[in-house]
C-alpha cells in the first residue's frame, strides 16, 4: 500500500505495529520456555518467565494507548481502520497467550517438586504444535497471508485432538494410583492452558484474514474437543 | 450538543433522480465522463472526491445551474421523477423543486422573514399573509432556527451568525416545498457546534427530501449519509453504502483518497 500523504500518520502507524510485533515475539517465545521448564524440571527457567510477564503486560498497556490516540487523533478509515483494530484485539490475545504461559510456568514450579509422572512427551508434544500455530497465525497477520491464516483456523482441530488424548491419558493415571492425582491435577490445567493458546492463535489467524480482506472466515471452525461428550 | 450520526439506510430505496451516461464540457474539456447514478428520496448521497473531480459540476446539473455557463454542454439524460430535467423543463420551476444550498451562507439582505417569505412569494404560492406567515414559521421550525430568531423576525439575515445564516438559507430553501435539496459544502465555513446543528437538521429532513451534500470532509460524509459517491477525474469510480465505503472500499482509488494517500 503507498504511504499516506500525511507521513506523521505512517510512523503512528508503525510504532503500534513494530508494539505488536514484539509482543508476538516475546508470547511465543514464552510458550516455548514454559514447556520447555516443564520438561526440563527447571526452576530457574520457569521463574525467569513468570518474570518477564510484566514487559509483555506493559507493552499491551502501550499499545492500547496508541490505539486510542490514532483513533482520536487519526480517525483512521477502511484498511487503516481495519489495522487499528486488529492490534489492539492481537495485543490483547498475546497478553493473554502471555499470561497462560506464566501460568504453566509456575505450575512447573509445584510439579518439579513432586515425583516426576511420565505425561510431559505428550505435552511437549502438543506444546510444539500450539507454539507452531502461533508462529503460522503471526506470520499470517504480518505478511497478510490468508492462505496461511486458513490453515491455522483448520489445524486447530490437531490441538483439539491431541488435548483429548492427553486427558484421557491423565485420567488413567489419576484413577491406576491416587498419588497421582495432584501433579496429573497440575498437568491437566497445564494441557488447557496450551489447548486455550491454540484457540486464540485461531483467533490471531481470523484477524489476520479480516486485516486482509475486510471479511470474516467463513463457516463454524472444526472443532474435535471430546472431553465434554460423557460416556 | 445532539448527535450526528446519520440513520440507517432504507431497506427498499426509492430512486428520485436517475441520472444515466451523462456527459459535461466546458468548451473543449470533458468535465464529466459516463457517469451513472441514482439519487434516492428518504436518503442523503454525499459525493466525495478530490477538487475538479466534477462532483459539484454534476451537483449543478441537477438544478440546470450550468446553464448560465458559456460553452457548458450537457449530455445524457437526468430524469426527476421519470421526467428529463437536462432539457425542457423551466429552470424557474426546476429550482422550486431542487432547491440549493451553498458553501457560504447567502441570505438576502432583507429581514428574516422577508428571506423566508422570498420563495413563496416570488412562485405565487401563499394567498394571504396568514398563509405566508404559517410558511415562514413552519421553515424556521424545521431548520431548527425558529426558537433563536422568533423574537427578531424583522431584523436583517445578515447580521445573524455564521450557523444561524446557513439555516436561514436551508429554511429558505425548503419554504417553496422542494423535494430535492443540494448542499455544496454547506458546513466548511461554520465552527463544529454550527457545523453538529448543521448535520443534525440534515439527518431529520431526510425523511422528507431527496438530499445530495458536496463535501471535503470525510468524516462528515461518514457521519451524515446513508449512500456514497466518489468521483474521481470527471467519473464515478464507486458507489455504494456509505458504512461499506468507509469500511471496506472496493476500489483502490477510493481508499486511497478516504485514507488520505491519494496525491
Amino acid at each position: 500500500m503507498e504511504p499516506h500523504i500525511v507521513k506523521s500518520f505512517d510512523e503512528a502507524l508503525n510504532t503500534l505495529h513494530a508494539q505488536v510485533s514484539r509482543m508476538g515475539i516475546l508470547a511465543e517465545h514464552q510458550l516455548g520456555l514454559s514447556v520447555q521448564a516443564l520438561v526440563d524440571r527447571n526452576d530457574e527457567l520457569a521463574a525467569q518467565i513468570v518474570q518477564s510477564d510484566a514487559e509483555i503486560d506493559a507493552l499491551e498497556a502501550a499499545a492500547n494507548d496508541q490505539v486510542i490516540r490514532v483513533l482520536a487523533l487519526r480517525a483512521p478509515v477502511a484498511d487503516d481502520l481495519r489495522v487499528v483494530i486488529t492490534a489492539l484485539k492481537i495485543a490483547s490475545t498475546l497478553e493473554r497467550i502471555a499470561d497462560y504461559a506464566a501460568n504453566i510456568a509456575k505450575r512447573s514450579i509445584v510439579l518439579t517438586a513432586m515425583p516426576a509422572v511420565p505425561t510431559v512427551r505428550p505435552l511437549q508434544r502438543l506444546g510444539k504444535l500450539v507454539q507452531g500455530l502461533l508462529a503460522d497465525a503471526l506470520t499470517a497477520y504480518h505478511e497478510g497471508n490468508t492462505e496461511l491464516a486458513l490453515q491455522v483456523w483448520t489445524r486447530d482441530k490437531e490441538v483439539d485432538e491431541q488435548y483429548s488424548g492427553l486427558f484421557r491419558e491423565l485420567l488413567t493415571y489419576m484413577m491406576e494410583d491416587s498419588r497421582n492425582i495432584t501433579p496429573c491435577s497440575h498437568l491437566l490445567f497445564v494441557a488447557k492452558n496450551i489447548e486455550r493458546i491454540g484457540d486464540h492463535a485461531t483467533n490471531i489467524a481470523e484477524m489476520a484474514y479480516f486485516l486482509a480482506t475486510g471479511g470474516a472466515i467463513e463457516g463454524a471452525r472444526p472443532k474435535n474437543d471430546t472431553t465434554l461428550i460423557h460416556d | 450538543m445532539p448527535a450526528t450520526a446519520a440513520s440507517a439506510p432504507q431497506d427498499n430505496p426509492s430512486p428520485k433522480l436517475i441520472a444515466r451516461d451523462v456527459n459535461v464540457y466546458y468548451g473543449t474539456k470533458h468535465a464529466l465522463q459516463h457517469v451513472d447514478l441514482v439519487l434516492n428520496s428518504g436518503e442523503v448521497t454525499a459525493l466525495i472526491g478530490p477538487s475538479g473531480c466534477g462532483k459539484s459540476t454534476f451537483l449543478r446539473c441537477l438544478n440546470r445551474m450550468n446553464d448560465g455557463i458559456e460553452g457548458c454542454r450537457v449530455e445524457g439524460s437526468i430524469t426527476l421523477d421519470g421526467q428529463d430535467i437536462v432539457r425542457g423543463v423551466d429552470p424557474i420551476l426546476l429550482r422550486a423543486r431542487i432547491g440549493m444550498v451553498f458553501q457560504r451562507p447567502n441570505p438576502f439582505p432583507k429581514s428574516i422573514y422577508d428571506n423566508v417569505a422570498f420563495g413563496p412569494r416570488l412562485h405565487g404560492l401563499v394567498s394571504g399573509k396568514d398563509e405566508l406567515d404559517e410558511i415562514v414559521v413552519g421553515s424556521l421550525r424545521r431548520a431548527g432556527l425558529y426558537e433563536e430568531v422568533k423574537d427578531r423576525l424583522d431584523a436583517i439575515g445578515t447580521g445573524l451568525s455564521g450557523g444561524q445564516q446557513q439555516r436561514l438559507c436551508i429554511a429558505r430553501a425548503i419554504a417553496v416545498s422542494p423535494e430535492v435539496i443540494l448542499m455544496d459544502e454547506p458546513c466548511s465555513a461554520l465552527d463544529p457546534i454550527a457545523t453538529a446543528v448543521v448535520e443534525e437538521l440534515i439527518d431529520e429532513l431526510r425523511e422528507k427530501y431527496t438530499i445530495i451534500i458536496v463535501t471535503h470532509s470525510m468524516q462528515q460524509a461518514a457521519r451524515i449519509s446513508q449512500r456514497t459517491a466518489f468521483f474521481h477525474l470527471g467519473k464515478v469510480i464507486e458507489t455504494g453504502l456509505t458504512e461499506q465505503i468507509f469500511t471496506n472500499p472496493r476500489e483502490k482509488l477510493t481508499q486511497g483518497y478516504i485514507t488520505g494517500r491519494f496525491g
